[in-house]
């Protein structure tokens, strides 16, 4: 078994305190130095963010544990699907983006859970805390890595689910849409899967604080792929879409505002 | 044990007088409405209600950022009053609106935007309550509380919009001309000054109930802090 957590940055970061503390320079270099620390600052944090995303993507190309639970239970889902609601021609052409994004929210919470439930277990998420690096770095870290397996799952099941019901979902549209809505997904789950780690209830509080708050994202996703799948005109296709980067945009800013309490110890 | 203090029992007094005063304007100063009759008169309390509902939504977040901004356990105690309130009188709003449903659109419920995003709303709270009641430590509790508190909020008007995109058929009193909403109406003065009155009725109700309430949280805190000394 691989350790979970290989995060090792190679160099702390600057100690800002620290540098303002040394006496005042003139204009000129204060504005030199300023430039070089927040350069310094950004490819720092990106650094960080990168070792975060790097060390998830590692361990799971080594255990593979949650890409192939999530894609399980994804096609168990569908499958699920077609005997409640008898997936017959008719059927499918009004409710395949319903299906589809039912699976995706599902498969995505489980993922969610997983991935901050592993921080949890062994203490990593404490280690994580230590690392002299920006805490929103190991949020947008881990809400990087959540896509990449949302969105994996995804372009598992979209080819699978053309093969199944003989529907062409790969449409350059409907992938845009499954992009834009799994972002919006993941950066609000993110944020909600490490509070729920850290609850008592912990197993059935994600999905209960999720869905709710995911219902915007939920309904223009499925409206504007249930747009593409149909064919539908553009017009009626761009609110949800414009609906679908609000969304993304209000939460990974609020999501970036707010990290910091809630792994504050 | 502090005393209750006496602008409270003043403040109680007069959301007494007021709000009877705005329950004999709707049954007798208020006109009947031509149409829709005696049920119109749901109408009052009925955005009365969802008024409070949101206003307390509205506290908690405020509540929760200052309570991030400042970590004052007081703001913690006033972001949970205010929810608990706000979801009773959302709960109001939704019942209140169902009765008036029933004749008007002949059924109990029907999944129209502002139905929907108000039953939305209740399940966010919902789960603020129980993210609450799964933690332990009060420092992590007040912290996700406010969090929740800020995220809930923000998703509202968002679901809201969300929904909105389809057709509503819920009639828009005050403001916009919606000609596919069912059971519109045209306020006369006298209703309008009625509905006025029950806005302030119901918000002397809410500034009560919430002054009971923060000063229950502070009484409850105080209780546990003379258990944990008596246990040591």
């Amino acid at each position: 078994m691989p350790p979970k957590s290989i995060l090792t940055p190679e160099k702390p970061a600057e100690m800002p305190a620290l540098k303002r503390a040394k006496e005042p320079a003139p204009a000129s270099r204060v504005e030199a130095t300023r430039a070089a620390s927040a350069d310094r600052r950004a490819s720092s944090f990106l650094r960080a963010m990168a070792a975060v995303l790097w060390k998830d993507l590692a361990a799971e190309l080594r255990s593979r544990e949650m890409i192939s639970a999530m894609l399980v239970f994804a096609l168990l889902v569908i499958l699920i699907f077609n005997f409640a609601l008898e997936l017959d021609a008719q059927a499918r052409a009004n409710v395949t983006a319903g299906v589809l994004w039912v699976t995706f929210a599902f498969a995505g919470t489980l993922g969610l859970n997983r991935s901050m439930a592993i921080e949890k277990d062994r203490g990593c998420l404490d280690g994580l805390l230590l690392a002299p690096v920006d805490r929103s770095a190991i949020y947008f870290g881990k809400a990087l890595g959540n896509l990449v397996f949302m969105l994996t799952v995804a372009a598992i099941v979209l080819p699978v689910y053309s093969l199944l019901y003989n529907i062409n979902t790969l449409l350059p549209g409907l992938i845009g849409v499954v992009l834009l809505g799994s972002i919006g997904y993941v950066a609000v789950g993110t944020l909600l899967a490490s509070m729920a780690v850290q609850a008592r209830t912990r197993d059935i509080l994600l999905p209960i604080l999720l869905f709710p708050v995911a219902v915007p994202v939920v309904v223009a996703a499925v409206k504007a792929s249930s747009g593409f799948l149909q064919a539908a005109d553009m017009a009626d296709i761009w609110p949800w879409i414009n609906l679908l980067i609000a969304y993304d945009v209000i939460f990974v800013a609020v999501a970036y505002m707010v990290f910091d309490y809630v792994v504050e110890e | 044990m502090q005393a209750k203090p006496r602008w409270l029992s003043i403040l109680d007094g007069v959301t007494a007088v007021i709000f009877a005063a705005a329950v004999a304007m709707v049954f007798f100063y208020a006109p009947e409405e031509a149409v829709m009759g005696m049920v119109q008169k749901v109408f009052y309390f009925h955005v009365s209600a969802g008024w409070v509902g949101m206003l307390g939504f509205l506290v908690a977040m405020i509540a929760g950022i200052i309570y991030l901004r400042t970590g004052d356990h007081k703001w913690d105690i006033a972001g949970l009053a205010a929810v608990e309130i706000g979801m009773v009188f959302a709960l109001i709003n939704i019942v209140s609106g169902s009765i008036w449903a029933r004749p008007i659109w002949n059924t109990w419920w029907t999944w129209d935007p502002r139905l929907t995003t108000a039953t939305i709303m209740e399940l966010i709270y919902a789960a603020y309550l129980m993210l609450r009641a799964g933690i332990e430590d009060p420092d992590r509790r007040a912290r996700f509380g406010a969090v929740y508190a800020i995220i809930g909020f923000i998703s509202v008007p968002l679901t809201f919009l969300s929904i909105r995109i389809f057709r509503t058929i819920h009639p828009v009193v005050i403001g916009g001309e919606d000609p596919s909403a069912k059971g519109a109406f045209d306020m006369t003065p006298k209703m309008l000054q009625t509905f006025m009155f029950s806005l302030l009725a119901f918000s002397f109700v809410f500034a009560d109930l919430f002054w009971h309430r923060v000063r229950l949280g502070q009484l409850a805190d105080k209780v546990e802090q003379l258990r944990l000394k008596l246990i040591q």
